[in-house]
């Protein structure tokens, strides 16, 4: 069976706990890539990360962005968040389209 | 202006006009593919967008309680009221074709069906921050997982339509030029040598009758 999980710094992911989501509490990079690494091969098919971890990161996820599974997605940390998550949105329809601006405007 | 490397014979023509009808046929079929591609594309990228906007304000809001929270509480109750979870999340995985792109989709499970589970603790040591934080983020799951599967759905369409896009410039503005051009080259160089059989084969005429003519007279 598949399963979900998320990583984070423990502040921001604690709360996941409670809906029965594992939680994986990892600040640094090294340890943060071993874990996805390690978690791509468990099944687990869904890896919230926050966005914080996720910047330092940013390479492993272009990695894993061409593959099916796992689907890494970025949520928001504690700290706040920038928006990583739709910038890589926008990186995706660039890509696709050539141009973002149809859709998030030309002033970003 | 390019013409391949082949031999100007009527065979290797009508082997370069079955190449062409090919080309453009497949040329035809991509781009409609592309086209296809592009419009589901920019649907699901727009519900994206509102998506993440919606998931991400959520999990803002659940994280303000979660601050809150513990700045009221010790760590040592919050972890411990969160240690063991009574519910469990799991995902069943499935797969949708978008136009040959095959893209998962994602269906969540819970361990028990009552709502209430979210809470792991007993309410006497904790505050109300915590349930409102985990409530919020129950809230915001099913959500995050649409988000999940369609950004996933966004990123592997993203390169199938860079892929069909790269092919069909490649048939309109290569193969097919170049196609064209060839079989073009092909047939005037065949229309030439027709020509040039035809003249010699006149002057022969010519030379012959002469000839005729000269050994009549003497």
């Amino acid at each position: 069976m598949a399963k979900i999980c998320v990583i984070g710094d423990y502040d921001s992911i604690c709360g996941f706990n409670a809906l029965g989501i594992d939680t994986f509490v990892s600040t640094e990079r090294d340890d943060t890539v071993r874990t996805i690494e390690n978690l791509a091969v468990n099944h687990y098919v869904i890896i919230l990360i926050t966005e914080n971890i996720a910047l330092k990161i940013t390479d492993i996820l272009d990695k894993y962005k061409s593959e099916p599974l796992p689907a890494i997605i970025t949520i928001p940390a504690v700290s706040g968040g920038g928006n990583l998550g739709m910038q890589y949105l926008r990186k995706a329809v660039e890509q696709a389209v050539g141009s973002a601006d149809m859709i998030f405007g030309a002033d970003e | 202006m390019s013409v391949m490397n082949v031999n100007p014979t009527r065979m290797e023509l009508s082997r370069l006009k079955k190449k062409l009808t090919v080309a453009t046929r497949g040329h035809k079929l991509l781009k409609d593919k592309r086209d296809e591609l592009m419009r589901q594309f920019l649907d699901i990228v727009r519900e994206n967008k509102a998506l993440r906007a919606e998931v991400e304000s959520l999990v803002a809001k659940a994280n303000k309680s979660m601050i809150m929270a513990r700045s009221v509480m010790q760590s040592e109750a919050m972890s411990t009221a969160l240690m063991m979870p009574k519910q469990q999340v799991s995902i069943e995985v499935s797969q949708k074709n978008i136009m040959s792109v095959d893209v998962p989709v994602f269906a969540s499970k819970t361990k028990t069906d009552n709502p209430h589970d979210i809470y792991s603790y007993g309410y006497a040591f904790t505050g109300g921050d915590l349930d409102e934080g985990v409530r919020t983020l129950a809230e915001a799951l099913p959500g995050i997982l649409k988000l999940a599967q369609q950004e996933n759905a966004v990123q592997l369409m993203a390169s199938e339509i860079e892929k069909t896009r790269r092919r069909v410039n490649a048939l309109e503005h290569v193969m097919i030029p170049d196609l064209k051009d060839t079989i073009r080259f092909i047939t005037m160089k065949l229309d030439e040598n027709e020509r040039s059989s035809q003249t010699r084969l006149m002057k022969v005429k010519d030379m012959m009758i002469k000839e005729t003519i000269e050994s009549k007279q003497a």
